[in-house]
């Protein structure tokens, strides 16, 4: 199922190797989609099936990073530091990749996984806050791991801005920084410039990713794209599984790029069979662009918002998008998913104070 | 002013939480008069806004501060974590108390609201962090009335309020913070997170306590009614020295779920708008924490100068005689 109808990517001509490397992140972004409640087995089925078709980076952690499980963001069925074990029993072949946001996951976590197995740290902040993560790519670094640098809802920053923060997470170790479209929110040439100014501020000192998600259905172009201005390191999930409307599909990506003559290791066959045969039966709701992930990418919010706004929605009695809607417009940031019962209780107090205008005003009668 | 004998005191550490700390000693403290703020940085604003108004200054350090001839009652330390680590035997060494504003832990832990009754003796206490100061009084406040197995907390302050020293330290942020929600707040385990938000207009300085607390107290009934009663007098104690200080929402109470292991839930959303000593209001992170340790520095020199206690700091913060309910 080789297809070579275009022309290779620029620049990129040697018989061997690839142009492209492909990060998975079913196993961490995926976590959010499952509410964080991966089993071991589950665990083991997808690495080997993504080790097995080529991947050669998979991520492991609670949708949130490490130490991500907990009230605010939803607790892990199995401590994902087991899970980070069974994973770097299974590959063979593919390094095990975890998050950490400083703030939340600490040092003393990386160390953890790191014995676990894991040899990959991503570090994500805002992507303003760059210099909070200073020490943990420090820590990174004398571990012996590689590092990541993910700059979070790149959308909220200008690409000279984003350009600037990256260069703090590169001074401080990254040896790659990801432009993270955490909300969906950039629509192509947003992305494509935002890579670009990475590109042009690192000047090969560094790599540069990216990571899409779903909720205007751009994920996969806008990686076509990244790739295009120079970006070596892309995101994706089997099946779309992550946060919001999900991430850039991993077999969708490697089709794509496939198609583009742009290698990726990875074999388009079987990772289409992952997706198909490992992922799908396992997860209960396919990722989608329902009326609640389209705000998110619309409103800029974060995709991990997605399913806590649906529970407090539920609880409330108020809408899932209007909660989505209202928290891109007081721009709150990854993370504060506490922020989501606080708009809740003020639209259902809206609601009831609009209800007793309507009732007073008797023209329900 | 008023007229009661005073001690001085040096702020190591001249950044935002140094700065407002001087501003707050200066309008409001009853025992203490700053004298001193020592920095690293001889470009430092804070420097020159503390010789603007009349501190000594000097950016050399801690070497330049236990040179002076007459070394302070007292030291604030607001630099980082790793600075008081270094610092701390020093003034031990030199016979000065430290109130320490960095999450270093060195001293035990004081929260003015909960263990005013910390030993005056201590030559080192610690006043956890911006977000333990805020967080730590609910923590305690629902404790005393159930057991808590399991308490979280979320700081949310805006970036503009989070200078170098806080950015440095954001593991130890909430590393200390959890400590103290177990040491100080009284949950068998405590976990703190912290997230910086970079909007404009700044936003105001948010917290939400979860703390897991028995089905039962989930339920409308005498156990919940008390345990909004003991949250409500301790947002009461808070205001007391934060008078921003406040409950965004009614405790909000969730009975367990399978996927919170089976623990029922009460959620407290605060939040802390500051008096815009130094940095407007949003900035309450700096309140919360230098007001606690205004607090405390004048009961630690009144108790050094021989001067009785301080009635307004003193007995009507101290809710350890209020009923506390069921706890075993």
């Amino acid at each position: 199922m080789k297809h070579q109808f275009t022309d290779a990517g620029p620049g990129e001509s040697s018989l061997t190797g690839r142009d492209l490397r492909i990060t998975d992140s079913t196993l961490r972004d995926g976590s959010h989609a499952m509410s964080h409640q991966f089993t071991e087995e589950q665990v083991r089925g997808v690495v080997h099936a993504l080790d097995a078709a080529g991947v050669e980076v998979i991520e492991v952690a609670h949708g949130d990073g490490l130490g991500g499980s907990s009230f605010n963001y939803g607790f892990s069925q199995v401590d994902e530091f087991d899970l980070i074990k069974a994973a770097a029993e299974e590959a063979q072949q593919a390094k095990i990749a975890v998050l950490v946001l400083p703030g939340l996951g600490t040092v003393e976590n990386l160390k953890r996984a790191h014995a676990m197995g894991a040899s990959v740290a991503r570090i994500a902040t805002h992507c303003t806050e760059a210099d909070v993560s200073i020490q943990h790519f420090a820590a990174a670094r004398d571990l012996g791991m590689e590092t990541v640098g993910f700059l979070m809802l790149s959308h909220r920053a200008k690409p000279a801005e984003l350009a600037r923060q990256g260069r703090v997470m590169v001074d401080a170790g990254a040896d790659c920084v990801y432009v993270v479209d955490s909300a969906g929110a950039l629509v192509l040439s947003d992305a494509q410039e935002r890579v670009q100014a990475l590109i042009d501020e690192f000047a090969g000192s560094a790599e540069v990713g990216f990571h899409g998600h779903q909720n205007l259905s751009l994920g996969v172009a806008n990686s076509v794209l990244a790739y295009q201005a120079g970006a070596r390191q892309i995101d994706g999930a089997l099946c779309a599984l992550g946060a919001g409307a999900g991430n850039s599909p991993t077999e969708v990506l490697a089709a794509t790029f496939d198609r583009l003559g742009i290698r990726t290791g990875v074999d388009v066959d079987s990772v289409l069979a992952a997706a198909e045969d490992v992922v799908q039966p396992i997860i209960p709701r396919l990722p989608w662009m329902d009326r609640s992930s389209i705000t998110q990418g619309y409103a800029g919010v974060y995709s991990s918002f997605l399913l806590h706004a649906g529970r407090a929605a539920e609880r409330y009695g108020v809408p899932a998008h209007a909660i989505l809607q209202r928290v891109g417009e007081h721009g709150y940031v990854g993370g504060q998913e506490d922020m989501i019962i606080d708009i809740a209780l003020a639209l259902q107090e809206e609601h009831a104070a609009s209800a007793a205008l309507y009732e007073g005003a008797g023209v329900g009668a | 002013m008023n007229q009661a004998p005073r001690g001085t005191a040096a702020i190591v550490g001249s950044g935002n939480i140094g700065s407002d700390l001087m501003f707050k000693l200066m309008r409001r403290s009853r025992h203490i008069e700053p004298r001193f703020m020592v920095g690293v940085d001889p470009a430092s604003d804070g420097l020159a806004r503390a010789a603007r108004m009349g501190l000594e200054a000097s950016a050399e350090g801690v070497d330049w501060l236990l040179a002076r001839p007459e070394l302070p009652d007292i030291v604030f330390e607001a630099t980082s974590a790793r600075a008081h680590a270094t610092n701390a035997p020093r003034y031990a060494e030199a016979g000065i108390v430290a109130v320490d504003l960095t999450p270093a832990a060195v001293g035990p832990f004081v929260c003015p609201p909960v263990n005013l009754d910390f030993n005056v003796h201590a030559m080192n206490v610690n006043m956890i962090t911006c977000g333990g100061q805020a967080t730590t009084p609910i923590v305690t406040a629902v404790s005393r009335v159930v057991p808590v197995v399991y308490a979280e907390i979320v700081a949310s302050i805006s970036s503009r309020s989070a200078g170098p020293g806080t950015r440095a330290n954001i593991d130890e942020f909430t590393e200390t913070t959890a400590a103290a929600l177990e040491v100080v707040g009284g949950a068998e385990r405590g976990k703190a997170i912290i997230i910086l938000n970079p909007v404009e207009p700044p936003l105001m300085m948010r917290n939400t306590v979860f703390c897991a607390i028995p089905a039962e107290a989930a339920e409308a009934g005498i156990v919940r009614d008390r345990l909004d009663e003991s949250i409500h007098r301790m947002v009461d104690a808070v205001q007391e020295y934060v008078p921003g200080y406040a409950l965004r929402a009614d405790p909000q109470y969730d009975p367990p779920r399978a996927t919170w292991r089976g623990m029922a839930r009460v959620t407290v959303p605060l939040e802390v708008r500051g008096r815009g000593d130094y940095l407007p209001d949003y900035a309450g992170n700096l309140d919360i924490i230098t007001a606690a340790a205004a607090r405390v520095g004048d009961i630690l020199v009144a108790h050094k100068l021989g001067l009785p206690p301080d009635g307004a700091a003193g007995p009507s913060l101290d809710v350890r005689e209020q009923p506390v309910g069921a706890r075993a």
